[in-house]
């Protein structure tokens, strides 16, 4: 799709001074050479490996429009500005600036690592999204939860009861080898809830993830979101980091 | 200010053959079903209704829709009330007004677990409030005097407003509060359900800033939601008689007494 080629990962150049996002937005337009010149590495909008129409109808195509090109987009953005503030300030000695600028990073960095989780955390039905998960992390979930069904109820038992923003989380904790469902708040990314915890899969549950299409029944949303959550990603990194 | 009356609830259904044996008792209601007395037992010591806004539900378009409000008054805020009622069936608090629940429920900064949804219909009673057809523009006499005394003038304010609005991260509010203490006016600014009221300080204007307050209109463009608010919707008429109701409990310098 054209969209996709205006929202692929290519590192701008310093000649060019001009990124792929420089006109939607306006603000941090400097940081591209600047930071190329200081070698500060900031982030990058990625790509959807399936088009927003793809998820429905669990997931409408105008909620995943919205939810990667302005929201997450608005994160990426953001946090590419705190950063570049950041280190003007650090290379200053600015210490109050350092610290009033931790909250925009910590919300803007966690907004974009979480959702880049979360796009591939999802997968069409016709490619494989729903399906059950097999092998060792299907083993894993018997073991710690009793059966599949059990783990779902009680994510969706925890996103519904979640109060204001947050995120829902199947969490492997690395160093005790188990699974575990966690919530975090806002946009803290889940190791703000434990160091050795690795997300498997998380579920956004801002009102933006879902409201266009369910309004306030955030139930529905979370009941419909598994017929197309990619279990073998999941399957993935549970594997590598459990191995 | 209207809030959401509690109806203490005494039902007791009077069977005129046991007039004899009746007793007031706010704690049984008696259903006599026939002639062996069988007795069924309801409590119902504290109960909330959900309150109307002050207008029709489309009386705000085109700034807020009347889907917005039907969604957002309709299922949430009613969902709150209901929730609450729910919650008093098992553990009544009886006797209070909406304001004096949330404060005991808040518990000093450990809340209870009414406290969020009695804390949610009371911020929502307050906003619907807080806003009125062909509202927005400037305020004026002492409304105005004290924010330009505590602001320095409208623009800064309202600038100040806005750019507190923006810098929320997730959900919550935005208030204009006389704070108590400091006897001033301040921007302030609240996450989840977190009212000014808890800490002692008195809400003039609120702004619901959870994303179901304005995605439908506004999908994610926040600021042109904060910018119609305070140039099309805010009651300046609710914040005025707010002010005047405030400042009975805090003195802002007047009258001021001249010394001979």
């Amino acid at each position: 799709m054209a969209l996709r080629a205006l929202l692929t990962k290519r590192a701008p150049t310093l000649a060019s001074g001009l990124g792929p996002f420089a006109s939607a937005g306006g603000s941090g337009t400097g940081w591209q050479g600047l930071c190329h010149a200081r070698g500060l590495k900031v982030a990058a909008l990625p790509d959807l490996e399936y088009d927003y129409g793809a998820l429905a109808p669990a997931i409408s195509g105008e909620i995943m429009r919205l939810h990667h090109q302005k929201h997450h987009k608005a994160y990426v953005s953001n946090y590419n500005d705190a950063l570049e503030k950041l280190d003007a300030a650090m290379a200053k000695g600015d210490v109050a600036a350092v610290v009033r600028l931790q909250s925009a990073i910590k919300f803007n960095g966690g907004g974009h690592i979480n959702h880049t989780i979360f796009w591939k955390n999802l997968k069409p039905v016709n490619e494989g999204g729903g399906e059950p998960p097999h092998a060792t992390l299907g083993w894993a979930i018997d073991t710690d939860f009793g059966s599949l069904e059990a783990l779902v109820q009680k994510m969706n038992a925890e996103g519904a009861a979640l109060q204001g923003s947050g995120w829902v989380w199947l969490a492997l904790d690395k160093e005790r080898k188990k699974l575990l469902v966690e919530t975090t708040a806002n946009q803290d990314p889940l190791v703000t809830k434990g160091a050795n915890l690795v997300p498997l899969l998380g579920i956004d549950v801002w009102e933006h993830a879902y409201y266009l299409q369910y309004k306030n029944v955030k139930p529905d949303y979370l009941k419909n979101i598994w017929k197309v959550m990619n279990w073998k990603y999941a399957s993935e990194v549970y594997d590598s980091e459990a191995a | 200010m209207a809030m959401a009356l509690p109806l203490a609830y005494a039902s007791s259904v009077v069977n005129p053959f046991e007039a004899g044996r009746l007793s007031f008792s706010t704690k049984a209601t008696k259903h006599k079903k026939h002639m062996y007395q069988f007795r069924k037992v309801t409590k119902v010591l504290a109960y909330y209704g959900l309150t109307n806004p002050p207008y029709k539900l489309d009386a705000l378009e085109p700034y807020m829709s009347r889907r917005t409000l039907e969604l957002h008054w309709g299922n949430i805020h009613r969902g709150y009330v209901d929730s609450l009622n729910k919650q008093f069936a098992n553990r009544p608090l009886y006797g209070c007004t909406m304001e004096e629940l949330m404060k005991t429920t808040f518990n000093n900064g450990n809340p209870l677990p009414e406290y969020n949804n009695a804390a949610e219909v009371w911020n929502h009673d307050f906003f619907w409030e807080s806003m009125q057809p062909n509202g927005g523009r400037l305020p004026w006499g002492g409304v105005l005097d004290q924010i330009e005394k505590d602001f320095g003038s409208f623009s800064k304010f309202r600038d100040e407003f806005v750019h507190s609005a923006m810098m929320l991260f997730g959900s919550g509010w935005v208030w204009l509060v006389l704070k108590t203490n400091e006897r001033r006016l301040s921007i302030v600014r609240t996450s989840n359900a977190v009212c000014p009221l808890v800490w002692g300080d008195i809400p003039v204007i609120s702004l619901d800033m959870w994303e179901h307050a304005y995605y439908l209109d506004y999908k994610d463009d926040v600021s042109k939601y904060v910018d119609n608010f305070m140039d099309h919707l805010v009651s300046w008429h609710s914040a005025t008689a707010r002010m005047v109701r405030a400042e009975a409990f805090v003195n802002l310098g007047e009258p001021k007494i001249p010394v001979a």
